[in-house]
């Protein structure tokens, strides 16, 4: 035991891998690119890749939860909802720019979260799932009495109020566009600092103390707290910050359709089934696994978009077919098969007696 | 100073009554032994003692404060070290990491503090080559080590062992012994749990019997073999 403390070469903690920093050259390339596409981009691949980007950020921040988190809820369309109902509701009572407004709906998200972590917390598992669920409809329930923003048949944003958003005026005279197709790249430039936000503020999470301590949490909630981690604080920050990012995404989706209905701002399918697929298909639990999700959703909905009600059947047997031959979704697959990790949150010991110990064998 | 007063402490799973009006006390520095019976109560107690399970009745005080509301996560940062009976690894992560968890939250120190202690932490109990293995990859002998590695990490003053030694060679079971031993000699309190009594009564200072949740007997271990109570109850022997 004496031979405890002296080693040649100090020991040493790795994160990185060779593809994470291939990546992370790829990735900064990658958003100058998307930064840029509007100069050459049509206005329906701007509008495509506001999809992609929103439904992107949904996913990821439903994977904090359910992946990282442990918490499995089927009510996120609930922070959506609240979010762009909030943003509608400061702009048509307050006047305030939407822009602005967006942030004020992930507050609002996040207010909404705070009542319902605290009934839903009492619930596991699948009770926990269906109660988030029960949440969700009795807050589109109420939102559909308030009829100041026209209560179940929903509102439009005012005219002026798109008219004269923020920015957009630049938009019109640098890009020569009309106003809606204005307001389109404005709000696909805000979904790309948002997606990027969102990824870079999970990996950040992931790397730090708090991100070993939730993947602990969700090994072992008994042992977590035996060790000292504060279990419970870990998923009321999970919850929360969900909350706020989904509220975000929920105003910014609805500042971009400038149209809202309590049916479609709460609608589980849309907001909470698709976000589910993405997340299964692309892998629960990795950074990586969304991004590929939702890329497979988009390139399954144009392919199947004339297709109605045969499209949520292949989605659904898509699905089950990937939970059942790959339950680590299809980056699990890939990274299996190669060993890649774009975003690494390994600690690799080196050095120390394991230095000696390699050159030994 | 007392390190660990338990006083009156009862728990019930329904009408089964686990831990029946337990009270005894730990000075600093000493390595209590706990025995008896399978089902009587001896994980329980641990539980009681970390605050993973709450009692129903009674006191826990630990360094004479009462930690009787106190969760597990706050009594681990206050010193309270412990190791589970079936190994449970974080078993995503790896043996490094593992080990890393622990310290950065059981101490509250960040990653760069703890990384080089860790690291002799695993060279002490002999898990350093599989510091980048994945612990759900581990064997049986190795997950137990890690049990004692990643409570080490939280650097407790009062340290729980429960059947750490079950399941083990012969000579598995003296290293860790040997490990067990120099981490007392360095003034870590022990309360261990155990079947395997040679190596339980090379260690400790004083045996603590239960049985069916209550305290039979606690004293001196050669003195607590040799009683009649526990050759009936704990050996089976009728004297």
């Amino acid at each position: 035991m004496s031979h405890a403390t002296d080693h040649a070469v100090p020991y040493a903690v790795h994160t990185g891998t060779s593809a994470s920093r291939i990546a992370g050259i790829a990735a900064l390339i990658l958003i100058v690119v998307l930064v840029a596409l509007p100069a050459f981009a049509s206005r329906s691949l701007i509008q495509d890749m506001f999809f992609i980007l929103t439904m992107l950020v949904l996913a990821q921040f439903w994977n904090l939860l359910a992946g990282y988190g442990g918490l499995v809820s089927i009510g996120q369309q609930a922070f959506v909802g609240i979010g762009a109902y909030a943003m509608f509701g400061v702009v048509i009572l307050a006047g305030l720019d939407p822009v602005p407004a967006i942030l004020l709906g992930g507050v609002v998200a996040v207010l909404l979260a705070i009542p319902t972590a605290f009934f839903a917390f009492r619930l596991q598992g699948a009770y926990f799932a269906i109660g988030t669920w029960v949440i969700a409809e009795v807050v589109r329930l109420l939102t559909s009495q308030w009829k100041a923003v026209g209560g179940g048949t929903g509102t439009s944003l005012p005219r002026d109020a798109t008219r004269d958003l923020w920015m957009t005026e630049t938009i019109e005279t640098v890009f020569g566009v009309r106003n809606a197709a204005a307001r389109d790249i404005l709000s696909y430039w805000l979904a790309v600092i948002l997606a990027v936000a969102t990824i870079g503020g999970i990996y950040w999470l992931l790397r730090t103390k708090r991100g070993l301590a939730l993947a602990a949490v969700r090994d072992n909630i008994e042992a977590a707290k035996s060790v000292g981690v504060d279990a419970v604080r870990m998923k009321w920050t999970v919850f929360l910050v969900a909350a706020f990012g989904t509220g975000l995404t929920g105003a910014l989706i609805y500042l971009q359709k400038a149209r809202i209905s309590p049916d479609a701002a709460f609608s589980v399918t849309d907001w909470t089934a698709f976000v589910l697929f993405i997340v299964v298909i692309g892998g629960i639990g990795t950074i990586e696994g969304p991004i590929i999700g939702v890329i497979v959703f988009f390139l399954l909905q144009s392919l199947l978009a004339d297709y109605g009600t045969w499209y949520l059947m292949v989605l659904g047997v898509i699905g089950i077919i990937i939970m059942l031959f790959a339950p680590k979704g299809l980056w699990g697959l890939i990274s299996s098969r190669t060993g890649i990790e774009l975003f690494p949150v390994r600690r690799r010991l080196t050095g120390g007696a394991l230095h000696t110990s390699q050159q030994e064998t | 100073m007392t390190m660990l007063a338990l006083q009156n402490v009862s728990k019930s799973f329904g009408a089964l009554k686990v831990t029946d009006a337990v009270s005894f006390e730990v000075p600093e520095g000493q390595a209590l032994g706990i025995i008896g019976p399978n089902g009587a109560g001896k994980s329980t107690l641990f539980n009681l003692i970390t605050g993973n399970l709450p009692a129903d009745q009674g006191t826990v005080h630990f360094e004479g404060r009462d930690v009787t509301r106190v969760p597990a996560m706050q009594r681990c940062i206050s010193g309270v070290g412990r190791s589970f009976q079936i190994p449970q690894p974080f078993t995503h992560l790896t043996v490094y990491e593992n080990l890393l968890v622990a310290a950065t939250h059981g101490r509250q120190h960040s990653e760069s503090e703890v990384m080089r202690e860790c690291a002799v932490i695993l060279e002490r109990t002999e898990l350093i080559d599989r510091a980048n293995q994945t612990s759900g990859s581990l064997s049986l002998l190795e997950r137990k080590r890690l049990e004692l590695a990643r409570a080490m990490a939280t650097h407790p003053k009062l340290l729980l062992l429960d059947e750490i030694a079950g399941g083990l060679t012969e000579g598995e079971c003296q290293a860790l012994v040997e490990t067990i031993k120099a981490i007392h000699a360095e003034g870590v309190t022990i309360i261990w749990i155990e079947h395997v009594l040679h190596a339980l009564t090379s260690v400790v200072d004083r045996l603590l019997v239960l049985d069916f949740g209550k305290v039979i007997g606690i004293g001196d271990p050669d003195a607590i073999m040799d009683s009649k109570e526990v050759k009936e109850i704990y050996l089976g022997i009728d004297v």
